[in-house]
């Protein structure tokens, strides 16, 4: 059996971000393994403990992205392939770099995060389903292999539901489906020796950044002392009247 | 031809349905084109609403969805040569897009809240990093574009009922669903909601929601809730506000108990107004605060409830 989870390095969503030249510059910001594929390396390791065979990490992204790489390989996966790309890249573009990757390792699942902490986007799942031409599992929050087939459970847009689907398929992940663990020391040491595989990617991105800004809204920050919670709820509910308009 | 994903609740198109019709004929008027809808049923459909607002509208019996479905149906709708798809942003949305995308090697922009053609292209703008930047972005057709809930006027009927076309899908591997569960939905929609009370941690237990239950029925909004208070059992996942939840964008955005980790005002920090009630004052929330109450939520909110009954009387 063959496990594979697919990352990508994004900035730590409480890390400062800048624009320098109507463009974010991630230069100062600190890199992350995205927290929700790290739901996905977790999980592809859950099942390698429980069914054997191997795990393995794929990512998508500039150099630095090694980085990432290297941190799931210090939890625990087996080996990497780093499909290397500078700048943005949609959806369906990134679909397009992995999907030969994934072709020839033809793995008995695959894993990514339900959303990117970086291009906000949810549709990689999808994309690389459709790609490969097999079923996709969004918004997964349980997982068990029952011969070639899965049950999941993933949620709706109202509700969830139970499906059983035939393998191999695409999975994205989402808090609720596991708890990742931390890289150990002893695995980090390992991690330095794993193999990570390059691969090129030449192609375009078919949507194209022109502009981007931060307009974080000015807030009024009329906080009201509570210690009479009566005379603190009237005011607010007076400001949120008059003031504000809201309610 | 501008195609439009008019997604139902089984009985009426939902709001956010008429939100794509609007962006929908906008591009089709740039384009000199017409704009036909999609409507794909589990059972009940919508059709007479549905074909008030199209030209055409091109109409399958699915079954149980799936975003293998979905996306077939649409990709064979789309067959009549379509330049943008434009379908409400959801999560399931979003999982069908991503394969219709693909297979139509389109350029996809989710979550727009702004969108226009010109010399041909298509531009939207849309947030990125959490919500922290807003991005402006372009591609030429065939593109796939959702349009993010509350962001635009709802479409009115056309006056002249379309033509309705059944589709016929082929059979596709998908996934076979076993149990839907079905969460017991109250009031309004989260994702769509003028108004959203939310708790968090500091609410302290599962029943204590009843109140916050309470304040959003006051206010005519929903019930949201952080993580923490998912993750212990207390409130659905579908009530989640937050990176790994949904996104919401309402006029008021009152948040009890909360501490503001960034995973959540990644969902809930583009709101018009932002109220915060913690007995923290250095919580992170209050500096994303319009008006806070440094104080008990279990004090605060039941008196909160008492002065909005107050008000509306």
């Amino acid at each position: 059996m063959k496990f594979v989870a697919v990352i990508r390095q994004v900035p730590d969503g409480e890390s400062r971000l800048r624009i320098q030249g109507d463009r974010v510059d991630l230069s100062g910001a600190t890199l992350i393994l995205d927290q929700m594929d790290e739901y996905g390396v977790e999980e592809a390791l859950r099942l390698k403990e429980k069914h054997g065979g191997e795990a393995i990490v794929v990512g998508f992204g500039p150099e630095r992205t090694e980085e990432a790489i290297r941190t799931a390989l210090a939890m625990g996966m087996d080996r990497g392939i780093h499909v290397v790309h500078e700048g943005y890249a949609d959806p369906v573009t990134v679909a397009e770099a992995l999907a030969p990757v994934l072709k020839e390792e033809s793995p008995t699942l695959i894993l990514t995060g339900g959303q990117q902490a970086d291009w906000d986007s949810q549709a990689l799942g999808g994309a690389l389903a459709e790609a490969l031409g097999v079923p996709v599992v969004p918004w997964t929050t349980a997982l068990q292999l029952e011969g070639e087939t899965a049950k999941a459970k993933h949620d709706l847009d109202e509700g969830a539901e139970w499906v059983r689907v035939r393998l191999p398929a695409v999975f994205t992940t989402q808090q609720g489906l596991n708890e990742p663990r931390y890289p150990t020391l002893p695995g980090i040491m390992k991690a330095k020796k794993k193999e990570i595989k390059r691969v090129a990617f030449q192609g375009t991105s078919r949507v194209e950044i022109l502009q981007e800004s931060i307009q974080e809204k000015a807030r009024l920050q009329k906080i009201l002392e509570g210690k009479d919670p009566v005379a603190a709820a009237e005011e607010l509910v007076r400001l949120l009247h008059d003031e504000a308009k809201v309610i | 031809m501008i195609l439009v994903v008019l997604d139902h609740d089984g009985s009426k198109l939902r709001k956010a349905s008429l939100e794509a019709l609007t962006r929908a004929r906008k591009l089709a008027e740039a384009f000199g084109d017409g704009v036909a809808g999609v409507l794909l049923a589990e059972g009940q459909a919508p059709v007479e609403e549905a074909r008030a607002h199209v030209e055409t509208l091109y109409v399958a019996e699915l079954g149980p969805y799936t975003a293998e479905k979905w996306a077939a149906g649409i990709l064979e709708a789309a067959k009549a040569g379509a330049k943008a798809i434009v379908a409400p942003s959801s999560r399931q949305s979003r999982a069908y897009l991503g394969r219709v995308a693909y297979a139509l090697k389109a350029g996809l922009l989710e979550d727009t809240l702004e969108s226009w053609a010109e010399g041909g292209e298509v531009y939207a703008t849309r947030y990125a990093y959490l919500n922290r930047v807003t991005q402006k972005v372009k591609s030429a057709p065939p593109v796939v574009l959702t349009v993010k809930p509350n962001t635009t006027p709802l479409a009115e009927p056309r006056g002249q009922a379309g033509q309705v076309v059944p589709l016929s899908i082929p059979p596709v591997p998908t996934v076979e669903v076993l149990e839907r569960v079905q969460e017991e939905k109250k009031g309004v929609s989260l994702t769509e909601a003028d108004v959203v009370v939310t708790g968090g941690r500091g609410m302290g237990s599962a029943e204590a929601f009843k109140q916050v239950e309470e304040l959003a029925a006051l206010l005519g909004g929903a019930v949201g809730a952080t993580r923490a208070v998912v993750d212990a059992g207390w409130r659905p996942y579908g009530e989640q506000v937050g990176q790994t939840g949904k996104t919401v964008q309402p006029s008021l955005y009152i948040a009890l108990g909360v501490s503001g980790a960034v995973q959540h005002l990644a969902g809930m920090n583009k709101s018009k107004y932002i109220v915060a009630v913690n007995k923290d004052p250095e919580a992170p929330i209050f500096k994303h605060a319009d008006y806070g109450i440094v104080g008990d939520v279990h004090q605060v909110l039941p008196a909160l409830i008492q002065a909005v009954k107050k008000l509306k009387d």
